[in-house]
């Protein structure tokens, strides 16, 4: 009984701090200062709690299981949970409904710990809807914007489609082999058409989450629509944990097909960072801009997933996201200080930011950096790694057009760069506040974009856990 | 002497210069800062001339490896040879110049300072590297303190040339990048060590694959033709500092890059790609020379100029003889000297007479006579007048070509040479018309080069003048 409690922790926590929320939305209510302070607090616990007590545990008759590497997957999503608590608490603090937007968000978390935990693919599809449907709400959230209501909307229609297509797949899979464990699926495996039939399925609908070209439409819409808050848990968090997901399914229950789906992932690895690469160039919102160069940043994953090596892909795939989180918050961060004290959201309205707002500027440039993978800057370990583990399969056309990319993507990353630092706006941006808690994050993603790749020891642990 | 200090040295120099608040005190701490590098890099080279005489014959001395990634078998490996203690002499000399003639800039003077600074940490880092991913992690961590330089206190188009640069940087980067993992892969070593990797032999396929994208990918950085179009844009935009570091250490990290790769890890591949260098390099040096006569902008002039010197560096590489690769270390140095001092001495013209254009410039000898002496000098050394550093390196290369014996040599190093006579042309042309002839009268009030000037027009023809009237030190050093 304690093996469970210690083992399921994370889960249950997550599960204990929904409950308290929804006890405190029916009582008397506290002040969303104090609530907030205390949510962020809970949500550090969590996270730091993730680290003790990992083992390898199987439970509820093998529906679920956990290990240190999960463990620390989920310990990557908390923390990004943790981060956007801090980041946007400028926002939440003013938000009528924290509680429920606290609610919701904890359990899409809830639904992505499941869905890394879960060996079957009931649980898996279980999981994966409560990971999907509380974050269609929390795109609703600027209540009096329709553009927030239509990307619900967007959202709720395409992750039904995605979810019909995945049901469809495991059902096929159920008919020709009769089992759904994880475990006992690889051996029935043999690449037989109808087979690949059920891959291709399922890997749909795994693009739609990633948002990988050509099911990518979703995206920006839904990106520029959403709150600050809801747009970096969807571009982070969860593409991440389904990144994740992506990489044990593959390499552990579609193992026997490896050949079909490096052939799948080549493919769309190249598309997805060529569309997201040139369409992230002429964007002007940054929430779109961001939104395009988040799915070049799943078109370098997937260049990581294709090694097909359970050690070096897996490693390097934690790794950047590990980087993408502090990376796509820090700029997610600076853009949400921005808007929320000027309201806009467009690049050229950051022209001449650097003058008076000399933290916010050298920070969205980090972050900016990161993201383009240029030294030192943690980015360019994890770009690097990433590329040198799908380097192993020889295949060097791919790898050049990743490496290529990497030059389109600086030219639009340094865009944002320059209308900071070069450009001079009609007026010149004022000195905007910014709130305690709002630097304190800051400043993490700030340490950890240089700190994670500098120093060794990060991967080392990463590596250490595989 | 222990490498590491190199590294320390900018890092508590950048540190020092971000905590300080007061302009004067942060220009002294980048000024102190710079010497000691010099202080270091002269260390560097006496403790090497003992340590060689003591009898110490690895390639590479003061080797020292530190685990860093050891999954993927990097380690962050030190270590120098004379090729290399070169080109860190010559970093230190760009170093305290540049720190010394942007004394007067006053617009966001920490953050100048810091990337800086900041470039010259690359640097060191790379010449220090034998580990060929931290190689390419020193030759990147450049690219953010080019753009913003020029992107902020260039003149000019220089947004567009910031991004030019750094886009194309980043284009011979990733050529650079998917050679080495073909080379990582490929060499069957799974390693980035250049040591491991020159003891192996590695497959001909491999270096026939590898090699151009190497070189070529370095080969950017130093305008190897026909990637050399960043090199007018960059450098005429860039502000005067900026300008010298690109020039005088940024081109001279490609140069060193592709030395390298082809006398160390790819010799093969060198042989077989040996005459389109050869080819690509003769163009590179008659091109730019031409494309020079028709500058009027005196950052333009040196610009292309800069391409046709910097073809001879790879001219040098392409002959594979070892007294023309000699010539190409000597040329970077030389160059590197050479035109850090041009793009001083254009910078303090242009802050005195506000135009960088020769027609628009004239007797300049009359107001400025120390500025304009030193623009004689070096125009004469890129001349490659006998006795300054531009002549020795040159005829090294020269040389060296000779000494294959077939036509195609021949006739590349007789290509090569006729572009001196081109040289001497825009070169007289240029310093001619702004330090002789009349004077124009608004110029009557202007004053010559201040202390700051002075002393780093001086530290850079200390430099020049001691390859150019005692080569000898120098080709001890890389022999």
């Amino acid at each position: 009984m304690m093996d469970f409690i210690t083992i399921m922790k994370n889960d249950l926590m997550l599960v204990a701090i929904i409950f308290l929320l929804l006890f405190i939305k029916l009582g008397k209510g506290i002040k969303n200062d104090t609530l907030l302070s205390i949510i962020q607090l809970l949500l550090l616990i969590n996270f730091v709690a993730g680290f003790f007590m990992n083992d390898d545990y199987t439970a509820f008759d093998n529906m679920y299981q956990t290990s240190p590497v999960i463990a620390f997957q989920k310990s990557i999503l908390s923390l990004g949970v943790y981060l956007i608590s801090l980041l946007f608490s400028g926002w939440l603090r003013k938000s009528e409904n924290l509680t429920e937007f606290f609610i919701l968000m904890l359990s899409a978390l809830l639904g992505m710990f499941l869905l890394l935990s879960s060996s079957n693919f009931l649980m898996f599809y279980l999981s994966l809807e409560l990971a999907t449907i509380p974050v269609a709400a929390m795109a609703n959230f600027d209540l009096q914007k329709k553009i927030s209501s239509e990307a619900a909307m967007k959202m709720i229609l395409s992750s039904a489609f995605s979810s019909g297509i995945l049901l469809f797949g495991i059902s096929i899979l159920y008919g020709i082999t009769g089992t759904i464990s994880f475990a006992a699926l690889p051996a029935l495996l043999n690449g037989s058409p109808i087979q690949i039939m059920v891959l291709v399925f399922l890997f749909s609908a795994f693009a739609f989450k990633l948002s990988i070209v050509p099911f990518h439409l979703w995206t920006a819409d839904v990106y520029e629509g959403s709150p600050f808050a809801t747009t970096s848990f969807l571009s982070v968090i969860s593409k991440g944990a389904i990144a994740f997901v992506l990489v044990s399914t593959l390499y552990k229950v579609f193992q026997p097909m490896h050949g079909v789906w490096y052939t799948i992932i080549t493919v769309l690895a190249i598309i997805t960072m060529i569309i997201g690469n040139l369409f992230a160039l002429r964007q002007q919102n940054i929430k779109r801009f961001l939104a395009f160069s988040s799915i070049a940043q799943v078109g370098f994953i997937l260049v990581g997933i294709s090694s097909n090596d359970s050690v070096k892909g897996l490693s390097s795939v934690m790794y950047f996201v590990l980087i993408y989180v502090f990376s796509n918050l820090a700029a997610f961060g600076v853009a949400e200080t921005i808007a929320i004290y000027s309201g806009k959201e467009n690049i050229g309205d950051y022209n001449g930011l650097y003058q008076n707002n000399k933290f916010l500027s050298w920070v969205l440039a980090l972050a900016l950096f990161s993201l383009a993978g240029i030294p030192p800057t943690a980015g360019f370990f994890g770009k690097l790694f990433l590329i040198t583990a799908g380097a192993a399969k020889a295949n060097f056309a791919f790898i050049t057009i990743a490496a290529l990319n990497m030059i389109v993507s600086l030219y639009y990353y340094l865009r944002v760069v320059r209308s900071v630092f070069m450009d001079k706006g009609e007026t010149v941006v004022e000195k905007i506040p910014i709130q305690p808690a709002v630097k304190f994050g800051l400043i993490i993603c700030g340490a950890g974009i240089i700190v994670t790749g500098l120093w060794s020891w990060v991967y080392d642990y990463v590596v250490g856990l595989l | 002497m222990n490498l590491l200090l190199l590294l320390a040295a900018p890092l508590l120099t950048a540190i020092a210069v971000l905590l300080l608040r007061n302009k004067q005190q942060i220009r002294w701490a980048a000024f102190i800062g710079s010497t000691i590098q010099l202080a270091l890099a002269f260390n560097l080279y006496a403790t090497y001339k003992s340590a060689r005489a003591a009898g110490q014959t690895t390639n590479f001395i003061f080797e020292k490896q530190y685990n860093w990634f050891p999954d993927w078998n990097i380690s962050l490996h030190f270590g120098v040879d004379g090729i290399a203690i070169a080109m860190i002499l010559l970093t230190a000399f760009v170093v305290i110049a540049g720190v010394l003639v942007s004394w007067n800039v006053e617009k966001m003077t920490k953050e100048f300072y810091f990337l800086l600074i900041l470039l010259s940490f690359g640097a060191y880092g790379f010449f220090i590297s034998l580990d060929l991913f931290v190689l390419f992690f020193f030759l990147e961590i450049a690219v953010i303190p080019k753009y913003l330089l020029i992107g902020i206190w260039g003149s000019g188009k220089k947004e567009y040339s910031a991004n030019k640069l750094a886009v194309m940087l980043m284009g011979g980067s990733a050529l650079v990048l998917v050679g080495l993992l073909g080379t990582y892969f490929g060499s069957g070593t799974k390693s980035f060590d250049l040591l491991q990797l020159s003891s192996v032999h590695i497959p001909a396929h491999v270096q026939s694959i590898c090699f151009p994208l190497l070189f070529v990918g370095f080969g950017v950085f130093t305008a190897l033709f026909p990637f050399h179009t960043w090199v007018p844009d960059g450098h005429s935009s860039a502000p005067t500092a900026g300008s010298m570091f690109l020039a005088g250490i940024s081109m001279k990290l490609g140069g060193y890059g592709c030395l390298r790769v082809a006398a160390y890890i790819m010799p093969d591949g060198a042989k077989e790609y040996a005459n389109i260098i050869i080819v690509l390099s003769s163009i590179a040096i008659l091109y730019g020379a031409f494309a020079t006569m028709m500058q009027k902008d005196l950052k333009y002039i040196n610009a292309y100029s800069s391409i046709s010197h910097c073809g001879f560096v790879l001219l040098g590489i392409g002959m594979l003889t070892k007294v023309s690769m000699t010539g190409a270390v000597m040329q970077m140095v030389s160059h590197g000297l050479m035109t850090a001092l041009f793009f001083a001495v254009i910078g303090m013209v242009y802050e005195r007479t506000h135009t960088r254009q020769v027609d628009e410039m004239g007797g300049l000898l009359k107001v400025m006579p120390f500025i304009s002496t030193v623009l004689f000098i070096v125009g004469l050394c890129s001349l490659g007048l006998p006795g300054l550093s531009g002549f020795v390196a040159e005829m090294t290369i020269f040389v060296g070509s000779w000494e294959n014996v077939d036509n195609f040599h021949r006739i590349a190093t007789v290509a090569a040479c006729l572009s001196i006579v081109v040289t001497a042309v825009y070169i007289l042309r240029a310093v001619g018309k702004t330090a002789m002839g009349p004077m124009k009268e608004s110029y009557a009030g202007l004053t010559d080069a201040r202390w700051n000037e002075r002393l780093a027009a001086i530290i850079l023809i200390v430099g020049i003048l001691a390859i150019g009237l005692a080569p000898f030190w120098m080709n001890d050093l890389l022999r």
